[in-house]
């Protein structure tokens, strides 16, 4: 059975001025389907620009990246957009949520781009609250939750179209341990028993317990488990 | 629709700073309602059906000087022409100064001439035998609450009695209307026999003021004008004839040109207006580049994006400038309750609304286009770690 997503040599080169940076060199990786896979390595290593193209962000230098066997180096701006609505749910680290919508208005918005009726979408994003334990919250905008609620609104969000991939930068990035040990356990809840697919990035090693398997990337390059070890020790 | 709430919310993200925005786009529109009243009032006068096939003579030097009524004989024997009418102007007001009133001494046969004028015939027959019979406009009746059978006294300014008086005291017998609402400005006027006039004042004397005359083909309008005008070539009477669209033209550009000034100002309302509007939607939009990079990262496309500001942009300019209209709707109708039929203001109607409804449209997508474009430019990644 063929991964869920394939990168093959890939490669992403950033021009700043006259200077080129290359923040990915050649690049292998497979993600299998229902793998909970945390990508860690130093600042400057590559791995919200990898997450960016895995998630359909940007377009990679050079190399290929399918997912679910769709090249999607090769689409287009707006067809990726088409794409990313249905595959891809995500998830920032400062949560993104608009602040002037309720928790239901914003993870209603994916599903503005589907067909549903209106009282469809309603009920779609109330069982995406129910499943991150917000139901009592719905009507509530993001400045009057905690930090810990919105990023479960960003999960619900993220979640509510049924997205092949989830792909989560930093997600406990700005919560305080309690919180993020909530956030991490819904997304290996969602991992574990909705069989969903993430991509998770971050610095914290205790987070990456959470994944099913880690990978450090060091100056754009993956590198092996205990050479990775070295490394961040290094960073740190 | 299913954006509408999107949109919404967006618009009203900064509410104080969108409610200053809003009552400047009332004001604009306010304004230009009221204006446009005044324009319309000014400028629909004879534009219509029965118009286009009348022309008024008039002397060639000014509008204030009379023309013998000898001509009338003449004017009717030119081809082309079916009928023929004059009046003279009175002017005058009726209780105080403040109360000035567009009166007129008209020939027996005027009314056949304004064929839009709706009037009784009974009642014409009653203008026609009585010397001292006026009719009037039913917005000026309404105005001073004059019904039929009053006596109507009229302060002279101009034109005096043989017996030195100033007050000309007239039997009402007659109420006119129009049902052409663009044209209701029509009934704020007074008419009176032209021979009890002629015969009472001390500068009578057998002139006319102007003539109206109806050709029996509109396309003969310009061949039947030279022909009249030649009658009078080279006599101390000259005449000027022409269609009464350029007549009305004629007479309002004395005073001064309404259009231009209108334009003029309106101009410079919405000029100032695209430059706030502006600056309120650039200032909103950059504020909110994260979001919108949220929004692209969700899905929605470049033309999406473009689309929801653009619409943001159009409904900030759409709920100010309807309440704008509104507001000019009943202020408008409040000073023609206040001051009378004489005050030129036509109520804000659909052709002003149609107008306005343009003017937001347009407004707000020049208005929104730069931030718009900006939001439909922008790079994810960037905009998300705030480059």
């Amino acid at each position: 059975m063929s991964p869920l997503v394939e990168i093959r040599s890939l490669s992403k080169v950033y021009t700043r001025g006259r200077q080129k940076i290359e923040v990915l060199h050649h690049v292998d990786l497979d993600i299998a389907a229902g793998d909970f896979l945390a990508l860690m390595g130093p600042s400057g290593s590559g791995k919200t620009t990898l997450l960016n193209l895995i998630g359909g962000l940007d377009s990679p230098s050079e190399g290929t990246i399918a997912v679910a066997e769709k090249r999607i180096d090769r689409l287009g701006q707006s067809e990726l957009a088409r794409w990313r609505s249905n595959h891809v749910g995500f998830v920032f680290q400062f949560y993104n949520l608009l602040p002037m919508l309720s928790a239901t208005r914003n993870v209603e918005l994916p599903l503005l781009l589907t067909k549903l009726p209106a009282s469809k979408r309603r009920s779609h994003a109330a069982v995406a609250l129910e499943l991150v334990g917000l139901a009592d919250r719905a009507a509530h905008k993001p400045g009057e939750l905690s930090g810990g609620q919105q990023q479960r609104v960003a999960i619900a969000r993220a979640i509510v179209s049924d997205p092949t991939l989830l792909v989560c930068d930093e997600p406990t990035g700005d919560l305080d341990r309690q919180s993020a040990v909530e956030v991490l356990t819904l997304l290996q809840r969602l991992n574990r028993e909705h069989g969903k697919t993430i991509v998770m990035v971050t610095h914290d090693p205790k987070a990456a317990e959470y994944a099913t398997h880690t990978l450090h990337l060091d100056k754009g390059t993956l590198v092996e488990a205990g050479a990775a070890v070295a490394a961040v020790a290094a960073a740190s | 629709m299913k954006y509408l709430h999107l949109i919404w919310s967006a618009l009203f993200r900064r509410k104080t700073r969108t409610l200053f925005t809003i009552v400047s786009v009332i004001a604009a529109f306010l304004l230009f309602g009221l204006l446009n009243s005044v324009r319309d009032a000014f400028t629909s006068a004879g534009h219509n059906v029965a118009g286009a096939s009348r022309m008024i003579t008039m002397s060639k030097e000014s509008f204030v000087v009379s023309l013998p009524t000898s001509l009338l004989m003449r004017i009717q024997a030119v081809p082309g022409v079916s009928a023929v009418t004059y009046a003279s102007w009175f002017g005058g007001y009726y209780q105080e100064p403040k109360n000035q009133l567009v009166a007129e001494a008209v020939a027996p046969n005027y009314f056949d001439l304004y064929p839009e004028w709706v009037l009784p015939a009974a009642q014409l027959q009653a203008f026609h035998r009585t010397r001292t019979g006026v009719v009037v406009g039913q917005s000026l009746a309404e105005h001073y609450h004059w019904k039929l059978g009053d006596k109507i006294p009229l302060q002279a300014t101009i034109f005096p009695q043989k017996d030195g008086s100033n007050v000309w005291t007239f039997d009402l017998v007659g109420i006119y209307h129009v049902n052409d609402p663009r044209l209701k400005g029509e009934e704020g006027a007074l008419f009176f026999n032209w021979d009890y006039f002629d015969q009472a004042t001390q500068f009578g004397g057998g002139k006319a003021g102007w003539y109206v005359l109806r050709v029996a083909q509109p396309k003969d309008a310009d061949r039947v004008a030279r022909a009249i005008d030649t009658l009078s070539a080279n006599s101390d009477h000259e005449t000027k004839t022409q269609s009464e669209d350029a007549f009305q033209t004629s007479f309002v550009s004395q005073f001064a040109d309404i259009g231009l000034i209108v334009g003029s100002i309106m101009g410079a309302v919405f000029f100032t207006l695209i430059l706030l509007t502006g600056n309120t939607m650039a200032q909103a939009v950059r504020e909110r580049i994260p979001e919108l990079a949220i929004l692209k990262t969700i899905g929605f496309s470049n033309r999406s994006v473009l689309a929801l500001v653009l619409a943001e942009s159009v409904l900030l300019l759409a709920l100010g400038g309807a309440i704008g209209l509104l507001i000019s709707g009943a202020v408008v109708s409040g000073i023609r309750a206040k001051l009378g039929p004489q005050f030129p203001m036509l109520p804000v109607g659909g052709d002003a609304w149609a107008e306005g409804i343009a003017l937001m449209v347009i407004i707000g997508l020049v208005v929104g286009a730069l931030p718009a474009r900006r939001g439909m430019k922008l790079r994810i990644i960037d905009a998300l770690s705030g480059r």
